[in-house]
């Protein structure tokens, strides 16, 4: 079985809002120094999935997939270091500032070129954009069956088995291969590298291809891809004055609360 | 895009009603389309729908197409993708919204390379300026928002909930209701829901009370929780929590709020033992009034609340159930 997982370099998406910056003028956030890119966590949940898949089966290849700048072999390495078994990378300056559309179109190429595959693998959403639509998207422009916020996949009799989490509880999908699924954070915990791993992960196979070995346009790509305009970016502003209970003891401070919501009618 | 005049909501219904979302995005769409001359045109897909169709005229849509068949019983996109394209060819929208749900999720970015264009997802906020349609959503997990336009037609959006007010509802309103067949091939259905396990435990209540008391890391374990739920109870309001007290299993996911989780707008939410992460706030910033109760004074949450209390929860939750019990006599 022939796994692909998307995996997006991302800011780390934990880096507290108080230090957080954009620079309007730019349309950019403000790279925080000393501090570098990381796997989109609910990336490294379908990563995750991958290999569950790979440990029950006993067998299946599993390739990593990144579109962005020559920053994201950080997180490829990372990647297979947990275990994946190679790694493609688009590489190429007319993939700039791309939209959800532009990104969905250079990796649904690239996998349709890798030939084969069964699986496509991404996160719900990249923890950057929070957009989540490129996995759909890939779905779309390569006419394959999409299922989205995976918890879990059992593979069976050639078929995918896939829980899907829900609002209030979830639901369990059959979707036959190849087919794109993408991954929520109910799948729990992630493993960490293994010391052999990562040891092997330094021989694993990285290649790079640029648009033109996609056989893409530049003209479908990047900027001149995009549909989406960006037309501003901005820290909202946030004017709300905390007011502070006081009191010695816990049942005095609780009673100073309960005073306020009652006399704002809140209780 | 040029204009925002001709809107297409795609309604999202449970048990045969339209779920509040619905309502909000018709208040939108209603809005949009009074300042331009428009029309607000809505599509449904079910089985069973009842009347619907006439809740959503009701609500503010001109025209209404609604399929009724079993085969729409359970969502799935290859299911719904053929009528709603369908439907989208017919009016001609030119932009066309979906409730940001597990269900809008799915099927807007599908729907949208179907069109061959873009969706800008989870808005909350939307305007037409100099004749553009500018789409706000939050991004870096809510610690920015970006505000985009599309260049290809029509625009798709997805909308948050507890952004935009419904229009009041007015059972005489005119509109058009047009029942439809569908042209699905069911062959051209790839998957197949096979169960539905729904959560025991009533989060659906979370997204429509009035008081929402969250617990987070603080809570330490399940016991805490215990008292969260004991506290909801004495002021009539329900349980809420962070990722991390439902990745530990203190809570059920169905209650998380937040970014992945779940999005209120209570009239008051009680953050207890929360950080206040920018994903955790995504979910609540909406809320009327916002309270802390944390043990370090320097939490965000602190920042969003208009009262907070330093210290112990443990401590504290007993002392608030015996105070608002008390406040009841
Ligand atoms: C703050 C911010 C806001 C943005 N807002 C928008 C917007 O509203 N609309 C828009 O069209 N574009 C937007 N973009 C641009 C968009 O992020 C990039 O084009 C990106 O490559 C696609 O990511 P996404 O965030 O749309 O991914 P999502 O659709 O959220 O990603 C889902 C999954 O797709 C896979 N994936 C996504 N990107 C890559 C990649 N580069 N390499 C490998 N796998 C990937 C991952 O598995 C990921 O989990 C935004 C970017 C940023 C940084
Ligand atoms: C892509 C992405 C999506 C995410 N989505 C969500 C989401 O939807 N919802 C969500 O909640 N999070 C989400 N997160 C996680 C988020 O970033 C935080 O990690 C999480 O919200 C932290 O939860 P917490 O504040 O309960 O826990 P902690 O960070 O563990 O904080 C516990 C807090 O409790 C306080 N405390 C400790 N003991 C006591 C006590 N005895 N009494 C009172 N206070 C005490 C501490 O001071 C601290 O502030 C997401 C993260 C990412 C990267």
């Amino acid at each position: 079985m022939k796994i692909v997982v998307c995996v997006k370099a991302i800011p780390d998406p934990e880096i507290a809002a108080s230090i957080f910056r954009v620079d309007e003028a730019a349309k950019r956030m403000v790279p925080l120094p000393g501090t570098r890119s990381v796997m989109s966590p609910f990336d490294e949940q379908a990563l995750e999935l991958a290999l569950r898949i790979r440990d029950a089966l006993g067998e299946g290849s599993i390739t990593l997939l990144t579109l962005g700048a020559e920053t994201t072999r950080s997180i490829v390495k990372h990647g297979l270091s947990l275990g994946a078994d190679d790694a493609l990378m688009l590489v190429d300056p007319v993939f700039d500032d791309g939209d959800s559309y532009t990104t969905a179109r250079a990796l649904a190429a690239a996998i349709q070129r890798m030939g084969g595959v069964d699986l496509i693998l991404t996160g719900r959403q990249a923890a950057d954009g929070d957009c989540g639509v490129v996995g759909c998207g890939i779905a779309e422009l390569l006419g394959l069956p999409a299922v989205t916020f995976a918890m879990d996949i059992v593979v069976t009799d050639g078929m995918l088995v896939i829980e899907r989490a829900l609002g209030e509880g979830s639901e369990i999908i059959e979707a036959p291969m190849p087919a794109v699924v993408t991954v929520s954070h109910e799948v729990g915990k992630v493993r960490y590298a293994s010391l052999r791993e990562t040891m092997k992960a330094a021989r694993k196979p990285v290649t790079a291809w640029s648009a033109e070995q996609l056989g893409l346009d530049a003209s479908e790509l990047g900027t001149r891809g995009a549909r989406r305009v960006l037309e501003r970016l901005y820290v909202p502003v946030n004017d709300v004055q905390c007011e502070y209970m006081v009191g010695e003891t816990p049942e005095e401070l609780a009673g100073n609360l309960v005073e306020r919501l009652h006399a704002a009618r809140l209780i | 895009m040029k204009n925002a005049s001709n809107l297409f909501v795609v309604a999202e219904v449970v048990d045969g009603h339209p779920v509040g979302l619905c309502h909000e995005m018709l208040g939108l769409a209603r809005a949009l389309a009074d300042r331009s001359g428009g029309t607000v045109h809505a599509g449904v897909l079910g089985s069973g729908l009842g009347g619907a169709g006439e809740d959503l005229i009701a609500h503010g849509a001109d025209t209404v197409r609604v399929i009724d068949a079993p085969i729409f019983a359970q969502y799935q996109a290859d299911a719904w993708l053929p009528d709603l394209h369908a439907m989208i060819g017919q009016v001609r929208p030119d932009a066309v919204m979906i409730g940001h749900t597990p269900l809008g999720a799915d099927l807007a970015p599908r729907l949208a390379f179907r069109l061959g264009t873009n969706v800008a997802t989870g808005c909350n906020h939307v305007r037409v300026e100099g004749g553009k349609l500018l789409l706000t959503r939050p991004c870096y997990g809510g610690k920015a928002e970006e505000v985009v336009s599309m260049l290809s037609s029509p625009a798709l959006f997805t909308v948050k909930p507890k952004c935009f007010q419904p229009c009041p509802k007015q059972d005489n309103r005119g509109g058009e209701l047009v029942r439809m067949d569908s042209i699905l091939d069911p062959a051209s259905v790839r998957t197949k829901v096979r169960e539905v396990r729904r959560d025991a435990s009533d989060g659906a209540r979370l997204e429509s009370a009035r008081i929402v008391v969250a617990g987070g890391g603080g809570m330490k374990g399940v016991r805490g929780f215990e008292l969260a739920g004991r506290l909801a109870d004495a002021l009539g309001g329900a349980v809420g929590a962070s990722r991390v007290a439902c990745d530990l299993g203190w809570c059920p996911p169905s209650r998380q709020v937040g970014l992945s989780g779940k999005t209120v707008a209570p009239e008051l939410y009680i953050a207890i033992g929360i950080s206040g992460a920018a994903q955790h706030v995504a979910g609540c910033a909406n809320a009327k009034t916002i309270v802390a109760i944390n043990t370090d004074p320097d939490a965000p949450i602190f920042r969003y609340s208009k009262y907070g209390i330093v210290g112990d929860c443990h401590q504290l939750m007993p002392a608030l159930i015996d105070k608002i019990e008390a406040l009841r006599k």
